[in-house]
């Protein structure tokens, strides 16, 4: 009686946490975003507001809460009012199912008179078995986001980007998903958990019923998948609707696409998934294709026996080995999310037959052949 | 690691799902019906609110209906896409079998399978193609 409790409970914050930690990165990213673009185009930036203009965001947000709200004249208040909540969602629920790090264990302890424990705690939402199937599904909602945007306002230019956007997500949806078949079939299963645990160690591959193993290599996905992951990174470009396929917000013809109508707080909530939407994609690029919170050569046993030696608790030593490949992962998406900033400043944007057109007829079927090439590769490589 | 993940539909592994589902709504209403309380209300009945009510537009009053009109493109994207994302969805539980079945031996046949369905689907992309289905200008 009442362990239980103390686990759900435990659950529970645990997700809250990690959607605290979506909310609060997106100010820095947004800064990140700013700044870097700034330096890419030799200028400043925002740098007033607070050490390196690090608070600028603080402040946009505060003073976006005190914005006037109005509904514009025709709109259709609950699809309008509904949008940009239905925004976070696909982001944050794909995000809570992805590992994070490795599992914390804690010991039993004695507390209020009884025996608590012993728990492990996966440094993740939620552990479920079909993680790749679940994210597909969940990001695909997206789309009714953009729809109930476009349409909830009553605008020409909302409703035609939310169009534009919605055709364009579930186009590269395509290439995407089937980019991943090649990845599925390598690991075979559709944990991620278990995804990350196989690309531990050097590189290990079979070629014509041998094992080969590439000591000065990590065992990681980009070596097996470098077609999938390029297809997969580009693919999320065009989900993101980040530039070069930022076609729905093209300014020049559409104003600002389906949130051409929103202002103040409600305008920063589809920020927030925009950011959400290419944490999600980084993390899923880092667990796929670059080991996930792993380190190449160095076990998390051997991060748990550095942490057991220097503090006294085995608790405690559990949590700074959870927190070390915490950052490792963090250190990964960091990298991705400057190369979504830094192609974002750096190539021009597409024009619309163009982005249907290299969705469908190039990397549709380069992703399929992707697929083919890995089976046949496969195949051949466990026969003697 | 050959299981199944048949367990993972059962209702006790998606409740944390639904429960953060549920967290992340409730932060959005608030965060939408605070930003209505918080900032300054708009007189209706004023003339720069008629104006600044209106559908954006630049520069001329705004024209456009409710039910604006929509290319056909679009739809046939959207049909294009279900069809081919069913395809797509089926390769999945194939895939995540794969590699168990070349270790048992039976990669062969799971190939071949496989085979049969990719062609189908690559002469409907041709046809696609061919069709002009897929033609933007």
């Amino acid at each position: 009686m009442g362990k239980d409790v103390f686990e759900i409970t435990v659950n529970i914050l645990k997700m809250f946490v990690i959607f605290l930690m979506m909310v609060q990165a997106v100010p820095i990213l947004v800064w990140l975003e700013r700044r870097g673009s700034a330096f890419i185009q030799n200028r400043l930036g925002p740098n007033r507001v607070g050490p390196l203009g690090l608070l600028q965001l603080l402040a946009d947000a505060v003073k976006f809460l005190f914005k006037e709200s109005f509904i514009p004249q025709k709109s259709v208040a609950p699809l309008y009012y509904f949008a940009p909540i239905m925004a976070i969602i696909p982001g944050t629920l794909a995000f809570n199912s992805l590992p994070l790090s490795v599992p914390i264990n804690i010991e039993p302890f004695e507390m209020f008179g009884q025996m608590w424990g012993p728990y492990t705690f996966g440094f993740q939402g939620y552990d479920l078995g079909i993680g790749i199937v679940f994210i597909l599904g969940i990001s695909s909602l997206g789309v009714y986001s953009l729809l109930m945007a476009g349409w909830g306002s009553s605008n020409k230019y909302s409703l035609m980007g939310a169009v534009r956007a919605s055709a364009q997500a579930i186009s590269y949806e395509l290439a995407l998903s089937l980019a991943l078949v090649g990845i599925i079939m390598v690991y075979g299963t559709f944990s991620f958990r278990e995804i990350v645990d196989m690309q531990t160690g050097p590189l290990t591959f079979m070629a014509f019923g041998k094992e080969h193993v590439v000591s000065w290599l990590p065992n990681w996905g980009i070596f097996f998948q470098p077609l999938g992951a390029l297809i997969f990174f580009s693919a999320t470009f065009a989900e993101a609707n980040r530039l070069p396929f930022d076609l729905p917000e093209a300014e020049g013809e559409l104003v600002a696409g389906f949130h051409t109508e929103y202002a103040g707080f409600n305008l920063l909530l589809f920020f927030i998934g925009e950011y959400g939407h290419m944490m999600v994609a980084s993390a899923l690029l880092a667990t796929f294709y670059f080991g996930g919170y792993g380190l190449p050569g160095i076990t998390p046993a051997d991060v748990q026996a550095m942490w057991a030696s220097n503090v006294a608790s085995a608790n405690v030593a559990s949590i700074l080995t959870a927190v070390t490949f915490h950052l490792v992962l963090l250190a990964k998406i960091a990298v991705f999310l400057w190369i979504f900033i830094q192609v974002r400043w750096t190539l021009p944007r597409f024009r619309y037959d163009q982005l249907m057109s290299l969705g469908w007829k190039t990397m549709l079927p380069w992703a399929l052949a992707n697929a083919c090439f890995t089976a046949f590769w496969m195949w051949l490589g466990h026969r003697a | 690691m050959s299981t199944l993940p048949v367990a993972a539909s059962t209702a006790s592994t998606l409740m944390p799902v639904l429960i953060l589902a549920f967290i992340v709504v409730a932060f959005g209403i608030v965060i939408v019906v605070g930003t209505s309380l918080l900032g300054p209300k708009l007189d209706r009945k004023s003339q720069s609110a008629k104006a600044k009510m209106m559908p954006y537009e630049c520069g001329i009053p705004g024209v456009e209906t409710k039910d604006s009109k929509i290319s056909i493109k679009f739809y046939l994207t959207a049909i294009l896409f279900i069809l081919f994302d069913i395809e797509i969805i089926f390769m999945y539980p194939w895939a995540v079998k794969y590699l168990d079945s070349i270790k048992e031996g039976t990669g062969g046949f799971m190939l071949a399978a496989m085979g049969v369905f990719v062609i189908l689907f690559v002469v409907g992309l041709i046809w696609e193609v061919k069709s002009k289905a897929l033609d933007w200008n």
